[in-house]
């Protein structure tokens, strides 16, 4: 492979920064209005943040609150030539909504209209800032629901859903965020408003919804989803199967699986997380087990009873030491409520937390969680793992204090080798967080250049000059692995 | 001759001769829309494909890859056609994790090979697509052709999930992975579902796999019109029950499928035969879920008034699920010229389906229209000859069905034509389909143009 002549982007990342070009500010207050413009530090520094362990500020932060207005940012941005990155919640984990080259960042907090509901054909018309879960509160008296639910339903928004193409515990059944969106409509880097994939399915052409869904912001901005509905389930079970040791709970996800028995739902807990979170929710996790799988069956009355038989008789012969049912909704509530909570129950043990997103294929499970304990005994850290056992997506998590530089690293470095474990495997590096910031240079685990000279070139065939989400995904890394970006001095910016 | 000659004595340098084929009868079986390659390169290696497809490029030749080529007429008319890459010398199972349901075959693999070997695990793959017998993997893919079984399992890119493949510079690329949930990079395998060889060629293939149902069962219930038929369907989808699959027949169709069962011996499913609208479901799971959705089935029929309503015996389902399952087949063979459309409209309604059958009616031909749950209408124009009387007659419903997809803001695709009307194929592109953004990713996987042009809508 050719050698990559374009400037390297570290460069462009670690220069310091200055104060945008005050024209560029202006017009942009002229756009919105002033207040729809943040640039003071300290209304900028709320945004240097998401969800993950990264951290890059922005130099203005804009709130469109149409289509129209997205366009006419992106082109202003273009003209004053600074990078532009687009933000949902900011509950991303992987730094996908942070301005790694500075510049213009579009919040779409204020763009959340549900446009349309279609009932009859199961289809939703959003604007990207619908919180996850407004989608479901706005059919369920149709029967209807979203069925992608990360654990940030409550507050992450449909167009970071779409950019990261989010999972959640219920994807095991049903799939991730790209195989419930139907169609999108973008604003490209230059500004053109176009739109991609069908409201009815099966587009004519190229599947470029199935593209878009899950490019991290890198390629174009989303502005509208048509989002597919799905029909709630007749029956709904939920079991608690309580374990003596995490390695019998790993077991009966293996048998689960081998067996066809497809649960919408198998989450585990080891004993370190489900206690700290036990002392918190008060869930009705046994304090004294080895690991709890929490596990749902939905759909018929009479597939819903076989299979939870089935789960019953799988996790009896793996040694549980009970197979508990939830016997009300409260009781479900409360079940999943520790599951969901989990992360913030771990803020008690220290300042912050790490979780990492890996993904092994599921008969590789026991041995994954046996490698994870022992890169966490070399680094010195004890490691919880609260994850989406059923598809065998991980989520260990890495206690640590953030003001002490040295343990951070060594947290970024075991990180890296539980996703190094995670590809020798056989898995791959993120089941649903996505790249990012955080894993770009663990791309090339994976990938080989000519893998990197493809999604180059189909990234600089909507993103040429990389003004768009800069520094993402791809290594920045010297070698050809490295994606392209500004050739130009960034007039926007003042020497 | 002498150009055929040169290519096959070049390809035979690249990949040696034993890979090469250029014998007329030959070249001749692997035409698309009448257009015969120069030379048939069967490679053993994504490595020897890659080899090739640099050469191509060098010398600013046109390739496509072919599986078992039962489906390469879909896509509209290749511009140009020179190499003909058969794939079906790489057939081997790659890698299968039975306990992690994952699946990574070669693109040359058979889906009915395949097909027995994932069943030693009692596990199989949901790609229920016409040709099922000869059609492989990559060609599945590549065609982008409905699975019966979508209902339920939905389609390729739900279950496809990583691939490998040689792009348009001759580099072995891959995207996604071998896990069932993954985020890593671009999905690139999804732009090559439907990519009929225009993106790269398919050399490896990664699939979820599923585990074999319990028990199956399968209903049909007849009603007098498109409308009952419709109606029903509604209210079967209202009650949530899960089926494997929906479809709605109209009399002609029922008809065919009667008289190609009787022909092979097989009888009939019950009360197949009469001149009425049928609707057909199967339905997998254990015993008392198949069970309950039979009864309910027979309950909702008996509501909206149907004429009939019939549980089928195992061999009645598996016959009319085969069947089904192969309607793009017997379409196509069913007059000596015909036309087969796919619309893709927002609601399927008995008003769509009239309109259907009164274009058939206005050229005086017979039409037959399959509409399968997952919201696609096949409707098939048949002649009695192919005179040019008759193509014409047929070349009549084209500008019909587009406008009737076009009012409902859908589309058609034409899956099967004569070639006089194919060559016009091009006014099927729908208006609102935004080639720029197509163009790009065609140039982004194929810089220099080496696959086929001119095989995806819009001229890709």
């Amino acid at each position: 492979m050719p050698a990559c002549s374009v400037a390297h982007y570290s460069e462009v990342v670690n220069r310091q920064r200055a104060s945008l070009n005050p024209s560029l500010i202006h017009e942009m207050k002229a756009l919105l209005g002033a207040a729809n413009v943040l640039e003071k530090p300290e209304d900028l520094l709320l945004y240097e943040f998401d969800g993950s362990v990264e951290k890059a500020r922005p130099d203005l932060v804009v709130f469109p609150r149409t289509t129209e207005h997205v366009s006419r940012i992106v082109k202003l941005a273009a003209k004053f030539e600074v990078p532009v990155v687009g933000r949902g919640a900011g509950t991303g984990l992987s730094g996908g909504a942070l301005a790694r080259g500075g510049g213009v960042m579009i919040v779409f907090a204020r763009m959340k209209k549900i446009i349309e509901i279609d009932v009859e054909n199961r289809r939703a018309v959003v604007q990207p800032g619908v919180v996850n879960l407004d989608i479901t509160r706005a059919v369920e008296d149709a029967g209807l629901y979203f069925a992608p639910d990360p654990s940030s339903a409550k507050s992450c928004t449909i167009g970071g859903n779409v950019a990261e193409n989010a999972g959640g515990p219920h994807t095991l059944a049903y799939g991730v965020t790209t195989n419930h969106v139907a169609a999108l409509e973008l604003v490209l880097p230059d500004g053109e408003i176009v739109r991609v994939g069908s409201k009815h399915g099966d587009a004519p052409g190229y599947d470029l919804c199935g593209l878009f869904v899950g490019s991290e912001g890198t390629l174009a901005l989303v502005t509208e989803i048509t989002v597919k509905l799905s029909r709630k389930p007749e029956a709904v079970k939920t079991l608690l199967a309580v374990f003596e040791t995490i390695e019998d709970a790993s077991q009966a996800v293996v048998e689960i699986t081998a067996r066809g028995i497809t649960p919408a739902a198998c989450e585990m807990l080891d004993g370190w997380t489900l206690r700290v979170v036990e002392a918190y929710i008060h869930a009705g996790f046994p304090r004294d087990s080895g690991a709890v799988l929490l596990l749902e069956v939905e759909g018929m009355q009479e597939a819903v009873e076989a299979q939870a038989g089935a789960i019953e008789e799988v996790c009896g012969s793996c040694r549980a030491r009970e197979v508990r049912l939830a016997k009300d909704e409260h009781e479900r509530d409360l079940l999943w409520k520790g599951r969901k909570n989990a992360f913030g129950a771990l803020g008690r043990l220290a300042p912050s937390n790490y979780v990492l997103d890996g993904v092994i294929p599921r008969s590789k499970l026991p041995q994954a969680l046996q490698r994870i304990q022992e890169i966490g005994k070399k680094y010195g850290f004890s490691i919880g793992n609260i994850f989406h056992a059923g598809d065998g997506n991980l989520h260990p998590i890495v206690l640590y204090d953030p003001r002490d530089t040295k343990q951070f690293e060594k947290a970024i470095a075991a990180s890296a080798e539980i996703i190094r474990a995670c590809v020798e495997m056989g898995g791959a590096l993120t089941g649903e967080h996505g790249v990012g910031m955080e894993k770009n240079e663990l791309m090339a685990l994976l990938f080989s250049d000519a893998d990197f000279a493809l999604m180059r070139r189909v990234h600089d065939a909507f993103n040429p000059d990389s003004s768009l989400n800069p520094g993402k995904i791809f290594p920045l890394s010297k070698g050809c692995g490295e994606i392209r970006i500004r050739k130009k001095e960034p007039a926007g910016v003042k020497a | 001759m002498t150009v055929t000659a040169n290519l096959a004595a070049r390809l035979a340098e690249v990949i040696g001769p034993q890979r090469v084929v250029a014998a007329a009868e030959e070249l001749a079986a692997y035409s698309v829309d009448g257009l015969a390659p120069s030379a048939i390169v069967r490679p053993a290696s994504a490595e020897e494909v890659a080899e090739v497809v640099r050469f191509a490029v060098a010398e600013k030749l046109a390739l496509l890859p072919l599986g078992s080529r039962s489906k390469c007429e879909m896509g509209t008319s290749p511009a140009r056609y020179d190499i003909a890459v058969d794939m079906t010398g790489l057939r081997e199972v790659a890698h299968y994790d039975a306990g992690d349901l994952t699946l990574s075959v070669d693109a040359g693999m058979p889906l009915r090979e395949l097909q027995i070997y994932l069943q030693r695990k009692a596990q199989f793959l949901p790609l229920a697509v016409p040709c099922f017998e000869s059609t492989t993997a990559g060609g599945a893919i590549a065609s982008g052709i409905d699975s019966a079984l979508r209902l339920q399992y939905g389609s390729a890119r739900d279950f496809l999930i990583g691939a490998e493949f040689v792009d348009g510079t001759g580099q072995i690329c891959k995207s996604g992975g071998r896990v069932v949930k993954n985020v890593t990079g671009y999905d690139l395998h999804k732009l090559l579902i439907g990519s009929l060889g225009t993106l790269g060629v398919i050399t490896r293939l990664n699939f979820r796999t599923f585990p074999l149902p319990a028990t199956s069962g399968g209903h049909v219930a007849n009603f007098a019109s498109g409308q009952g038929a419709l109606s029903y369907w509604s209210t079967v989808e209202k009650a949530g029950l899960p089926l494997a699959n929906l479809e709605v027949l109209s009399p002609k169709a029922v008809e065919m499928i009667r008289a190609i069962l009787q022909q092979t011996g097989v009888e009939s499913p019950g009360g197949l035969g009469r001149e009425e609208w049928y609707v057909y479901s199967s339905f997998e799971g254990n015993e008392a879920v198949v069970r309950r959705i039979s009864g309910d089935l027979e309950r909702i029929a008996r509501g909206k008034g149907a004429l009939r309503s019939e549980l089928l015996e195992r061999a009645a389902d598996e016959s009319l699920g085969g069947m089904l399952r192969e309607s793009f087949e017997w379409l196509r063979w069913g007059s000596p010229a015909n036309v087969i459309y796919r619309l893709v409209v927002p609601e399927v309604t008995a008003e769509i389906l009239d309109e259907l059958s009164q274009l058939a009616e206005s050229v005086s031909l017979r039409a037959a229209l399959l509409v399968r749950a997952a919201g696609v209408v096949y409707f098939a124009v048949f002649a009695k000859s192919e005179d040019d009387a008759a193509i014409a007659r047929l070349a009549k419903t084209v500008a019909g069905v587009r406008s009737i997809a076009h009012a409902r803001k859908g589309h058609a695709t034409l899956l099967h034509a004569p070639l006089a009307i194919k060559a016009n194929a091009t006014a099927m592109a729908p208006g609102e389909l935004d080639m720029t953004l197509q163009q790009r990713v065609k140039q982004a996987f194929d810089p220099s143009g080496v696959f086929v042009p001119g095989r995806v809508v819009g001229g890709l």
